[in-house]
């Protein structure tokens, strides 16, 4: 056959390899398999620290109590942990619509000046420093009315809002055009089509965005440090000490509340060897707790009414 | 279909009204439209909004310390509160020399990475291998520096820095007692924090370099490495450079970890061994316990200068991405 001809030819005419060309392309690839052995390595050692250390020090007191007072051993991060979820949950009730408000913007009516303009933003938005976001928040909250909760999720809304908004806007534009046709040839107004068709049909994708930027947020310590600013004790007032001074129980949006990142911050910094221990049983419920929400709401979003995806 | 169809028929056209699904029912909606519109249009205007109340917040009050200092402001490295006297290169200065320690080490780890899991490792690998280096990027900041003040700073002043001091220390570098803590801490960690950015840009871009430039340098004769060099890495170096921008960006900005082990002291010291002091930590240090106005007016500036860096490093990264994927957004996964 002329092929096997032609490539007998083309073999005889080629130089081989060269012992030093054969030695370098061996040692690059054995180059970048160690780089990745030595990227792994603070991984492994990373979680490996926080599970032995962690799982050694949680306990049922560190999960049920606030802290003791300076220097005394025990107590807990009960506050902090409902702290995180009060501070969290601010965030997320106020970051969420209007980060998918502006991806549907982006997505519908975005083919503008105004949409690129938008979009730029929030491509700028992402990268700004957490800390300074922190001093925005204070400016516009914590100087009028005082550290609380609510200037804390302010500052993390901020931080979310930008990651929303762009995987929204990505994830409405894979929904197919045709769907969309389909509606308004059925007479379906634009406003219950982009509700009820495509953003129905793009739910799964935008909810991983939202759990994307909770996870981002949830171990944020540098916007809170002075917007949440933390607490030794519970901001608000519990439901079983209302009872007992008959007053109506609150939340305590409104005062100075401790949150995981900011104790682990303080005890991590601290001299006492107890309250080392309790920094890493604070990050080891962290992690669990950023974990468990986002699988959560991803189960929920697969098993529920809209497994779209 | 079963069952008798006339009958069916007649029972639908003589039965009650066909009660309108709901889709239905708003079909001749122009103000719902409108007011939809309008609604979202809000909400990216919010977007914008955003970014102009940070620009205020940050300009307005920091007009005194400007007004005071100028630019001098950022040439002083005299930071004495109670003398009311504030300059910010002690700052700057660590702010850069962290990141620039942090690129150094983090560059080539991230590159070798990203070559390894699109161009190397068998195709099984390559899911698992960047999901756990991309992991690294959802631990938060604040438990980067509680490791690194437990296992990371004891490892560095017990073998790695009493190393690099006999054998590096001609430099000048690497002087100074091994306390752990310090310059040389805030990089390594910094490093370890933005690999899964460089690596995850990296290889975006590398995986969008055609396969016909791959073949068509293999087809010269050239050997794997020598495929990636003159085949990908040329091709999709303004991209890569774009993602190493990006780390830079994140180096840059990042408080908690860097805080916690760079030791907080203002001072220019050539030794990376010794302690500093960066924007962003003066910034968590300081900002709630900053009294009068002229104080919290310079911490605000250094707030300023800082967003000002990241933005403008943020836009050139992003540029230098978008030259390479042309305009798809650099996303993590593969």
């Amino acid at each position: 056959m002329p092929d096997t001809a032609g490539s007998v030819a083309v073999q005889q005419t080629m130089r081989p390899i060269s012992l030093y060309r054969r030695a370098v392309d061996r040692l690059m690839t054995a180059a970048a398999f160690a780089t990745v052995l030595l990227v792994l390595a603070p991984l492994i050692a990373i979680f490996g620290y926080l599970l032995y250390k962690g799982v050694e020090s949680v306990n049922w007191a560190f999960l049920t109590q606030i802290p003791k007072p300076e220097g005394e051993a025990g107590g807990g991060m009960a506050n902090g942990i409902v702290g995180s979820m009060i501070i969290l949950s601010v965030a997320s009730l106020i970051g969420v619509p209007f980060g998918v408000g502006a991806g549907i913007y982006l997505a519908e009516f975005g083919r503008n000046r105004l949409g690129s303009a938008i979009r730029f933003t929030a491509d700028v938005l992402n990268g700004v420093p957490s800390i300074v976001t922190g001093i925005v928040a204070y400016a516009i909250l914590v100087r009028r009315s005082g550290f609380s909760a609510l200037a804390g999720g302010v500052a993390l809304a901020i931080m979310m809002v930008p990651t929303i908004t762009r995987t929204t806007e990505e994830m409405l534009l894979l929904v197919p055009q045709a769907l969309r046709e389909a509606a308004y040839g059925l007479g379906v107004s634009r406003w219950r089509t982009t509700l009820s068709i495509t953003l129905r049909t793009a739910t799964s994708g935008i909810i991983t965005g939202i759990m994307l930027a909770f996870a981002r947020v949830a171990g944020e310590t540098a916007p809170l440090l002075f917007t949440a600013l933390g607490n030794e004790f519970w901001s608000g007032r519990l439901p079983w000490d209302s009872h007992w001074h008959s007053q109506p129980w609150t939340l305590g949006l409104n005062q100075p509340t401790a949150a995981l990142p900011l104790q682990i911050y303080k005890y991590a910094t601290s001299p006492y060897d107890d309250l080392h221990r309790q920094a890493w049983a604070g990050a080891l419920v962290l992690i669990i707790l950023i974990v468990t929400a986002v699988s959560a709401v991803r189960y929920a979003v697969r098993r529920g009414s809209f497994g779209a995806a | 279909m079963q069952g008798p169809q006339p009958v069916e028929a007649t029972k639908v056209t003589g039965g009650p009204p066909v009660r309108a699904t709901p889709l239905l029912r708003t079909a001749s909606g122009e103000i719902p439209d409108r007011i939809f519109k309008a609604a979202m249009t809000a909400c990216g205007l919010a977007v914008l909004g955003v970014l102009f109340l940070i620009i205020y917040e940050l300009v307005n009050p920091s007009a005194l310390s400007w007004h005071k200092f100028g630019f001098k402001f950022f040439m002083d490295s005299g930071w004495d509160p109670v003398n009311q006297q504030f300059g910010a290169l002690p700052f700057i200065y660590g702010t850069l020399v962290s990141s620039l320690v942090a690129l150094i080490i983090a560059v080539p780890l991230s590159i070798g990475v990203a070559v390894f899991t699109t161009e190397m490792c068998p195709k099984v690998l390559r899911g698992p291998l960047s999901f756990f280096v991309e992991l690294l990027a959802a631990i938060p900041s604040v438990i980067y520096g509680l490791w690194a003040i437990f296992v990371l700073v004891p490892l560095l002043s017990k073998y790695v820095q009493p190393f690099l001091s006999t054998t590096l220390g001609w430099t000048g570098l690497f002087t100074g007692p091994p306390y752990g803590i310090g310059m040389l801490a805030a990089g390594i960690i910094l490093a370890i924090m933005i690999v899964p950015i460089i690596s995850s840009i990296t290889r975006e871009v590398l995986m969008v370099v055609p396969q016909n430039q791959r073949e068509g340098v293999l087809a010269l004769g050239a050997t794997r490495w020598e495929m990636i060099r003159v085949g990908v890495l040329r091709n999709a170096r303004a991209g890569i450079l774009g993602g190493i921008i990006l780390g830079l960006g994140r180096a840059l900005g990042e408080t908690m970890a860097v805080t916690m082990v760079i030791g907080n002291n203002p001072q220019i010291v050539k030794s990376l061994f010794a302690p500093g002091y960066t924007m962003a930590s003066v910034l968590a240090n300081e900002f709630s316990e900053a009294t009068g106005d002229m104080y919290v007016s310079a911490l605000i500036e250094i707030g300023l200068a800082l967003f000002l860096v990241t933005i403008i490093v943020n836009a050139l990264a992003q540029v230098l991405v978008w030259t390479v994927t042309r305009g798809q957004p650099a996303r993590g996964n593969a």
